[in-house]
C-alpha cells in the first residue's frame, strides 16, 4: 500500500500520465464530434500517424517547431479526406475504409520513414509562472513543453462547436436520427464529412504534439495503437465531451505507467503486463460504462438517401 | 472517365436503347471501373517507387520472380497463401452475420500458442506416425479453440455489455500478443527448456517430426498439405453459408437484425456463433502456420504472426463476402508477401509491398460503391420517367 500512495503523491507521476493524455485529448475531441455525428472513425490512428511525420518532415526540412505543427495538422486533414469521400460521398463501409487508411498509412510512414530519416527535437519546456507551484498537479498542467498547451484552447473550443452553434446542432442531429435531419434541410453527409475532416485536423495536431511534445523523436512505432485508445475513450465517456476528457485522463495515466513506474523504481512488474495494461484498462473500463450510455442512434449506421 | 449510360437525366429514346443493351453495359462499366481503380493503385505505387529513387520496373519484375516466376516459389506463394484464406474466410462469417472483426491478427497469435502449448506436450521424438497425427489433429483443434474463445470474449462483451466489437477486437490484438510475449517468458507455459536453445532467444520447443503437416511436391514446387484444406473449407464455408438453414439464418441477422428477430433467430447465439467461429478460423490458420513449416520453423517465436491476420482481413475485404474470390485474392497477396523476399536486390525497401497492398485494397473499395451509386441513380431516373 506504501508503494502505491508514493505513486500517487509523486508529481512525476501526474506530468508523465498528463503527457500521454494530452495525445488522446487531441485526438479524442476530434473523435467525439465525429461520433455524434454517426461515424466511428477508426481511421484516427492512421490520421496521428500521418500528423506525426508529416509534422517530422517539415521540421526536418524548415527547422521551425510552429510549421511543422501547422503541417502536421495539414497532413492529418489529408488522410481524412480518404475516410470521409469513401464512407460519406460513396458508400463504402467505414470500417472497412478506417482499418486500409490505417494499414496505408503505417505501410507508407514506414516506407518513407527509412527512405527520409527525419530528425527531430523536443519543443522547449514553457513554464507558467505561478500556476506551476501548485503543489502535485502544478507541474503536470504547467511546466511541460509548450504545444502541450494548444490543447487547453481547443476542448473548450470543440465543446461550443458542437453544443453552441447552429453546425453543432445540425452535427448532434445528423448523428442521431439522420433521416429527420435530412428533411429539415440538414445535408447529413456534408456535416459528417465535415466532421472527419475535423478529426483529422486534431489528430493531426496530436501527432504533431506526440512528435514535440512528448518524445522528441519519430518512429513509425510511434503511435502505436494510442489512437484506438482515444476512440474508446469516447465511449466510456458515454459520447459526452467531459466523459471523454476523464476517459483520455484516465486512459493516458494507464499508458504512462510503461515508462513512469520503472523510472520511480518499481520495476518488479513484467513489462508484458505493462504494455497491454492500458488496453485491458479500457476495455474493462468499456465494459463497465458502455452499457450505462446511450450512444448516437445513428452511430456507425451509413446514410443513404435515394440520391445525395 | 468516361461515362457508360449518362449519369445526368436522359431521354426516353436513348434510354430504351441503352436497357436493351444494358446488360452487356454494365458488365463494360464493372469491368472498366475494377481495371481503372486497378491501374490507379499500381501507377501510385509506381509513382512512390520512382520519387524514392528506385526503379518501378525492377520492383514488378522482381516481384513477380519472388512470387511465381522462379523455381519453387509457388510452392513458398501456396504456403503463405492458405492462412491468410483461412483468416478470411472466418471473417466472411462474421460479416455475413454483420458483425465486425478485426482482430483476426490477435485471435491468430493466440491459436498459434494454443496449438503450440498442445503440440509440444503430448507429441515428443518418439512419437509415432498415427500418434502423431492424432496430435497434429489435436494441436489444429487446439488452435481454432484458442482463436475461437479469444473471439468470444470479443463477443460477450459486444452482447452482454454493450461493447462494440469493432473496438474490443481490435484493442485485444495487443494484449494478444503481450500475453503470448509472456508465455515465451516461463518455461511452463511455451518457453523451450533451456537446452538446446541459445540463453537469450524466447523460442517455444519445436514440433516432432511425427507432428508436422506432411509437405508434398508437385513440379518442384513444395508446399504443405495444409493448403488443400483451406481449399476444402472455402467449398464447405461456401455451401454452409448459402445451403444450410443456420447459414440462411446467419445471413439473414447480418441483412436485418429485426427481422431475423421476428423470424425467431436468437441474435445473442447466432452473433456469438459467428464471432466464435470467426476467431476459429483465425486460430485454426495460427495452428497450420506452426504445423505447416513456412512460418517459424516448426516452433513459436516473438512477433510469430507475422501480420497474415491482417492481411488475411483485407483478402476478406477485397473478395466482398465471396469465399472462391478469398481464394484468388490470398494467392494474390501472399505472391504479395513471397515475391518481397526478392525486392533486396533491387535495392528498395521490402514495406514498399505493404504499401501496394494497401493500396490496391482502398482501390478495389471504390468500384462496388461507385457501381451501387449509379444503380440509384438509374433506378431512380426510370422511376421518374413512369409517373
Amino acid at each position: 500500500m506504501g508503494a502505491i500512495w508514493d505513486i500517487i503523491g509523486n508529481e512525476v507521476t501526474y506530468s508523465s500520465a498528463m503527457r500521454f493524455a494530452v495525445l488522446l485529448l487531441f485526438a479524442a475531441s476530434g473523435e467525439w464530434v465525429a461520433e455524434r455525428a454517426g461515424t466511428l472513425n477508426i481511421s484516427v490512428e492512421g490520421m496521428i500517424l500521418a500528423g506525426a511525420f508529416g509534422s517530422a518532415v517539415s521540421y526536418d526540412i524548415t527547422g521551425s517547431i510552429p510549421l511543422a505543427i501547422l503541417m502536421g495538422a495539414f497532413c492529418g486533414f489529408l488522410v481524412s479526406t480518404i475516410q470521409a469521400n469513401l464512407s460519406h460521398r460513396l458508400p463504402a463501409d467505414q470500417f472497412v475504409v478506417g482499418l486500409t487508411i490505417n494499414i496505408l498509412i503505417l505501410g507508407l510512414v514506414g516506407f518513407l520513414d527509412n527512405v527520409i530519416e527525419p530528425s527531430v527535437d523536443k519543443a522547449s519546456q514553457a513554464t507558467i509562472p505561478g500556476l506551476a507551484s501548485i503543489p502535485v498537479i502544478g507541474p503536470a498542467l504547467f511546466d511541460q513543453p509548450w504545444p502541450l498547451y494548444l490543447v487547453y484552447p481547443l476542448v473548450p473550443a470543440v465543446w461550443w462547436l458542437v453544443y453552441r452553434t447552429r453546425w453543432g446542432l445540425e452535427v448532434r442531429a445528423s448523428g442521431e436520427d439522420p433521416n429527420s435531419a435530412d428533411v429539415s434541410g440538414i445535408r447529413v453527409n456534408k456535416r459528417r464529412r465535415q466532421t472527419i475532416y475535423l478529426t483529422g485536423l486534431t489528430s493531426g495536431l496530436g501527432g504533431a504534439y506526440l512528435v514535440f511534445g512528448a518524445v522528441g523523436a519519430f518512429a513509425d512505432s510511434i503511435v502505436g495503437g494510442r489512437g484506438f485508445i482515444a476512440i474508446a475513450a469516447v465511449i466510456f465517456g458515454g459520447w459526452t465531451l467531459k466523459g471523454s476528457v476523464a476517459g483520455c485522463l484516465l486512459f493516458g495515466a494507464v499508458v504512462s505507467f510503461r515508462l513512469s513506474l520503472p523510472d520511480q523504481g518499481y520495476d518488479g512488474i513484467n513489462t508484458e503486463f505493462l504494455t497491454a495494461l492500458p488496453y485491458i484498462v479500457t476495455i474493462v473500463g468499456m465494459a463497465a460504462f458502455a452499457h450505462r450510455v446511450r450512444p448516437p442512434a445513428a452511430l456507425a449506421k451509413p446514410f443513404l438517401r435515394g440520391l445525395d | 472517365m468516361t461515362d457508360v449510360l449518362g449519369s445526368d437525366p436522359i431521354d426516353g429514346a436513348a434510354k430504351e436503347v441503352a436497357a436493351a443493351r444494358g446488360r452487356h453495359l454494365v458488365l463494360g462499366e464493372i469491368v472498366t471501373l475494377y481495371a481503372l481503380s486497378v491501374l490507379v493503385a499500381l501507377f501510385l505505387s509506381g509513382l512512390l517507387v520512382s520519387l524514392t529513387g528506385g526503379s518501378a520496373r525492377d520492383v514488378f519484375s522482381a516481384l513477380l520472380d519472388g512470387s511465381i516466376l522462379r523455381p519453387g516459389r509457388w510452392g513458398l506463394t501456396l504456403g503463405s497463401a492458405a492462412p491468410m484464406l483461412l483468416v478470411a474466410l472466418g471473417t466472411i462469417i462474421n460479416s455475413k452475420a454483420g458483425l465486425v472483426n478485426i482482430g483476426q491478427e490477435g485471435q491468430l497469435l493466440i491459436g498459434a500458442a494454443f496449438a503450440a502449448f498442445v503440440g509440444t506436450r503430448l507429441g515428443g521424438e518418439t512419437t509415432g506416425s498415427v500418434a502423431g497425427f492424432a496430435v497434429l489433429l489435436t494441436l489444429l483443434l487446439a488452435g481454432g479453440l484458442g482463436g475461437a474463445l479469444w473471439a468470444a470474449i470479443a463477443g460477450a462483451l459486444r452482447f452482454w455489455r454493450g461493447v462494440p466489437e469493432v473496438l474490443s477486437t481490435l484493442l485485444m490484438v495487443t494484449i494478444a500478443a503481450n500475453a503470448v510475449g509472456y508465455g515465451l517468458k516461463k518455461d511452463w507455459l511455451l518457453l523451450a527448456p533451456a537446452e538446446g536453445r541459445s540463453n537469450r532467444n524466447q523460442v517455444s520447443e519445436q514440433l516432432a517430426d511425427a507432428v508436422r503437416v506432411k509437405r508434398i511436391t508437385v513440379f518442384g514446387n513444395e508446399f504443405p498439405l495444409t493448403v488443400l484444406l483451406a481449399i476444402a473449407l472455402a467449398v464447405v464455408v461456401t455451401f454452409a453459408l448459402s445451403r444450410t438453414v443456420p447459414g440462411f439464418r446467419l445471413r439473414m441477422l447480418g441483412q436485418n437484425a429485426k427481422t431475423a428477430q421476428r423470424a425467431g433467430v436468437d441474435s445473442t447465439r447466432y452473433g456469438m456463433a459467428a464471432m466464435a467461429l470467426s476467431g476459429a478460423f483465425a486460430g485454426l490458420a495460427g495452428g497450420i502456420m506452426l504445423a505447416g513449416g513456412d512460418f517459424g520453423n516448426y516452433q513459436l517465436v516473438p512477433g510469430f504472426s507475422v501480420s497474415i491476420g491482417w492481411t488475411g482481413l483485407l483478402v476478406a475485404l477485397v473478395a466482398r463476402e465471396k469465399a472462391s474470390a478469398a481464394v484468388l485474392v490470398a494467392f494474390l497477396f501472399a505472391a504479395l508477401r513471397t515475391g518481397s523476399g526478392f525486392l533486396a536486390a533491387t535495392g528498395v525497401e521490402r514495406k514498399i509491398t505493404g504499401v501496394v497492398q494497401a493500396l490496391l485494397v482502398l482501390a478495389l473499395l471504390i468500384p462496388p460503391a461507385v457501381l451501387y451509386i449509379r444503380q440509384r441513380r438509374r433506378a431512380l431516373n426510370a422511376s421518374k420517367e413512369r409517373i
